[in-house]
């Protein structure tokens, strides 16, 4: 009709629109959970981008009414790993974003207790981290964290308790000292702060 | 006899327990009961969940860049793969 130059695309069917329109709904998820996997904003859209056309693509084997947030984040994982494994500068990529959080943790506009927990959850070995941000703040049951990781769902549960304690531990000891303040002042001021959350959000 | 025993043995593991606990967290857990003491941790647990939910949600809430819409308004127009042009 009025494309005449391209190959006529494919009608778009009810059901890539039903996709299309869930699949939007989903990508701040997407961009929050790609965000705590890799550190680093501008990394984090692009493999949140990639995560979300690779869905797209593989809209086909994708069962409408079954859980698509699991099934997205599981693209994305897996983007993550396979991209990591690829990049021979990863290490180099690391140690980058590491110096860029920690010059945000510098500026002293910015939260306090936030900071130190990511500091914190940087700390942990990467399956304890995902694990624990599935599950403690994706909103994922055991199970359905467990389909993501492609992993045990015991194995996710322990993987959660471990990030729990060593969590709790660093932030007790303070490992990282800041204004000069005393170190073990980062969980003083987490449950401050979330004191306060809990009052604004009740 | 043996609920009397029983009751004997829980109550010298519990002072284990304290003796235990006090020797090697003193500055912290000095004269607080345990149960207060598990309180506590209870607390600081919640604290930390509600602190990761809050920076996870951080991002959910920002604004989504233009350009997620964008390349998925683009990838109407491709051509279907395997496309029969």
């Amino acid at each position: 009709m009025s494309g005449a130059t391209n190959p006529p695309p494919k009608p778009p069917s009810a059901d890539d629109d039903a996709f299309k329109r869930e699949l939007v709904t989903l990508i701040p998820h997407l961009r929050a959970f790609a965000r705590t996997l890799t550190g680093d904003p501008t990394a984090a859209d692009d493999l949140a981008q990639d995560a979300m056309m690779k869905a797209w693509d593989a809209r086909a084997s994708y069962l409408m009414g079954t859980n698509m947030k699991a099934w997205t984040f599981m693209i994305l994982r897996n983007q993550f790993y396979s991209e990591k494994r690829r990049s021979w500068r990863q290490s180099q990529l690391d140690q980058e974003a590491a110096e860029r959080t920690l010059v945000a943790v510098d500026d002293p506009e910015s939260p306090v207790a936030l900071d130190e927990l990511r500091l914190a959850l940087a700390t942990l070995p990467e399956e304890q981290r995902e694990a624990l941000i599935l599950v403690g703040a994706g909103g994922f049951a055991y199970e359905e964290a467990a389909d993501i990781c492609q992993c045990a769902v015991g194995t996710v549960k322990s993987r959660v308790s471990r990030a729990r304690k060593a969590l709790q531990a660093t932030l007790e000891k303070g490992g990282y000292a800041r204004d000069g303040r005393a170190a073990g002042d980062a969980m003083r001021s987490i449950l401050a702060a979330a004191d306060r959350l809990a009052g604004v959000r009740t | 006899m043996t609920l009397a025993f029983r009751a004997y043995s829980n109550s010298v593991r519990v002072a284990a327990v304290y003796s235990m606990t006090d020797i090697s967290n003193p500055s912290r857990s000095s004269g607080q009961p345990k149960g207060e003491r598990l309180e506590e941790a209870r607390l600081r647990q919640q604290a930390i969940g509600v602190k990761l939910r809050h920076m996870f949600d951080e991002v959910v809430n920002e604004p989504v860049p233009d350009e997620f819409l964008e390349i998925l308004r683009r990838a109407d127009k491709r051509a279907p793969e395997g496309g029969d042009a």
